[in-house]
């Protein structure tokens, strides 16, 4: 079966600014593919392209084997779209929100009234579905939005950075979602400037910089690069670290023991292999060291963009959404505490 | 996702229209969801009902007595000042449609509508259908305030009709240039000022508060050729029964007709061309 979106270098300028400068990539049908990059890396620009917002400069892009410029209606038969800021009439409630979009899809007013209140039931709004838009939270609003874009059952799905600005409990639930509408055989664009995002959903990851693929892979196979997950343990004193290093040299199989004399700081690559984690903290208090503290260090996309670009992302970053407590975004040091 | 089997029947027993049939529904949907939005928009209300009535009543009672006595013997300040307010309340509220547009613009709407399979001059038909119907009801809330203080069809409830027709038809014709505005600028506060500004001079010198003579002779020029004064003068002849002295039926309403023929020649295809680059 050949892929439902294919990309063929495509270019797009806004006036000196290369937004996509030569970018391929293929998503196979019922996959998630997360196109990862920082602010004004092209992600968008490309999302808006495939979803027949913008014409490319050059190049080529099929969804579903339609040209987005040529045959750009039927492209919009079969997919969905959720921006980055919820793309709803905020003025209407949710329900006639929903049912404004299955007229405009050719439903009756029955049957747009109805798969309003499937999806308003699926999407948890049945309570708001009369309430206007306005007073809708956050993470309400992101709902609504989805179930606005999945009103025609589309098959492929872009999601525009769709958990920016969210608190952690509505981005899971997201996430909750868009892994229900995969199993249903939904392809997933996923837009993200979150490691860990990319991680939890895609199948594949396309890296993109400055309008240009610049890696490509799964979320493991993009980790990898970085050296995954590593245990952080500090202590008071440079003779309780040297001791602890005594004790943890058995634990590190593949020699990645660091020791930071100046922070007292002791890091062992743990990987996702967290039990190795607990049985190293466990044979330190075997020892008889007790660290002041100790955390899981995972990764941060700044990490795997100095890994692989050899630059970082400052450069990059302009007016980003506020940090999220617990996700992996440019400039964070990107901690996780194990023990509060 | 346990309903999965439904959405799927759903999906296969819907079809869109096409061709003019495609046009119409989805503009009709567009033009609904705009009328929606006028009873939740608190501003909108006031601009749409509060302020001319507001108006009436000023000019009515302050200017009244001065402004009666520049008129010809026999014709009210009320007679005049009801069409002629009516052509500015209109004119003036086209502008909402330049902020309108703007906020979807801003908001992202029109990039959802954009992303449906809907024809392309749907969102601007829509709002266009829904702003007449909008100009309608401020035309007809004039009308009745205008019984109150002395306003009368007395060339019969026809010509009153028609009267507020070429109102309306003047109104939509200016909401196209307004949805040029509405595109063009960034964001809607942008559109308030862009839309708004040039409708004080457009409106203002013309002949719907003052009888144009009483203007500086150079003001005259622009007066006596601005279309809101042509209008104007239409409507308060609709308004009577009877054309100016000196002119015809034709002669008053031809250029009228040519202005707002002409207007939404220029202006509508202008609009629906740059919503598809947009």
């Amino acid at each position: 079966m050949p892929p439902i979106i294919e990309v063929e270098n495509l270019h797009k300028s806004f006036g000196d600014t290369h937004a996509l400068a030569g970018v391929s990539f293929q998503v196979e049908r019922g996959s998630v593919l997360g196109l990862l990059g920082p602010n004004g890396a092209g992600k968008t620009t490309a999302v808006r392209v495939l979803a027949t917002l913008l014409a490319p400069d050059q190049g080529t892009a099929r969804v579903g084997g339609l040209d987005v410029s040529t045959q750009a209606n039927a492209v919009r038969s079969i997919i969905g779209l959720t921006g980055q800021y919820a793309a709803v009439d905020e003025k209407l409630t949710g329900a006639e929100n929903l049912r404004m979009v299955g007229r405009l899809l050719g439903m009756s007013s029955t049957q747009a009234r109805s798969r309003a209140t499937v999806l308003l039931e699926r999407f948890d709004l049945t309570d708001a579905a009369d309430r206007q838009v306005t007073t809708y939270s956050g993470g309400m609003r992101r709902r609504v939005d989805l179930a606005v874009s999945l009103v025609g059952s589309p098959e492929v799905l872009f999601l525009d950075e769709p958990t920016t600005g969210l608190d952690p409990a509505s981005r899971s639930e997201l996430w909750a979602i868009t892994r229900e509408l995969v199993a249903d055989g939904t392809t997933v664009l996923l837009t993200t400037q979150y490691l860990d995002e990319a991680d939890e959903l895609a199948d594949r990851i396309v890296v993109i910089d400055q309008g240009q693929v610049i890696e490509e892979g799964t979320a493991d196979e993009l980790k990898d690069r970085t050296g995954g997950r590593s245990l952080e343990i500090e202590f008071e004193t440079t003779a309780e670290l040297a001791s602890a290093a005594a004790v943890l040299r058995p634990f590190s199989a593949k020699g990645e023991l660091q020791q930071n004399e100046q922070d007292c700081l002791l890091s062992l690559s743990v990987d996702s292999d967290t039990a190795l984690a607990v049985r190293a903290i466990a044979a330190l208090t075997d020892a008889g060291l007790s660290p002041a503290d100790f955390r899981l260090h995972r990764p941060s996309l700044d990490d795997v963009f100095m890994a692989l670009t050899g630059h970082g992302t400052e450069t990059e970053e302009q007016e980003g959404p506020d940090s999220i407590p617990g996700n992996a975004k440019f400039g964070d040091t990107n901690t996780e505490a194990m023990n509060s | 996702m346990s309903d999965t089997a439904t959405v799927s029947t759903e999906t296969a027993t819907y079809r869109r229209p096409s061709g003019l049939n495609a046009i119409y529904q989805d503009s009709r949907v567009i033009a609904w969801r705009n009328l929606v939005h006028l009873p939740r928009t608190p501003q909108l209300v006031i601009f749409t009902l509060i302020q001319p009535i507001m108006f009436v009543l000023l000019f009515t009672y302050v200017f009244g007595g001065a402004i009666g006595k520049a008129l010809p013997p026999g014709v009210s300040y009320a007679q005049f000042l009801i069409p002629g307010i009516m052509v500015q309340t209109l004119v003036f509220g086209t502008s909402a449609t330049a902020v309108g547009l703007a906020e979807d613009l801003q908001n992202g709407i029109i990039d959802r509508f954009r992303s449906l399979p809907i024809s392309r001059s749907a969102v601007l038909n829509g709002r266009i259908l829904a702003d007449m119907i909008r100009l309608t009801a401020v035309a007809t809330v004039l009308v009745v305030i205008g019984y109150v203080v002395g306003f009368r069809f007395q060339g019969g409830l026809g010509l009153g009709l028609l009267m507020i027709l070429v109102a309306v038809a003047f109104g939509t014709s200016m909401c196209w240039i307004m949805t040029n505005i509405g595109m063009r600028v960034k964001d809607a506060e942008t559109a308030q000022t862009a839309g708004f500004v040039w409708l004080f001079p457009l409106t203002f010198i013309s002949s719907v508060f003052t009888p144009v003579y009483t203007m500086p002779a150079w003001l005259q020029v622009f007066a006596r050729n601005n279309p809101v004064t042509l209008v104007a003068n239409l409507l308060r002849a609709l308004s009577v029964g009877e054309v100016l002295p000196g002119s015809t039926w034709v002669s008053m309403s031809l250029p009228v007709f040519l202005w707002i023929v002409g207007i939404t020649a220029v202006a509508a295809p202008l609009a629906v061309n740059r919503y598809r680059q947009a």
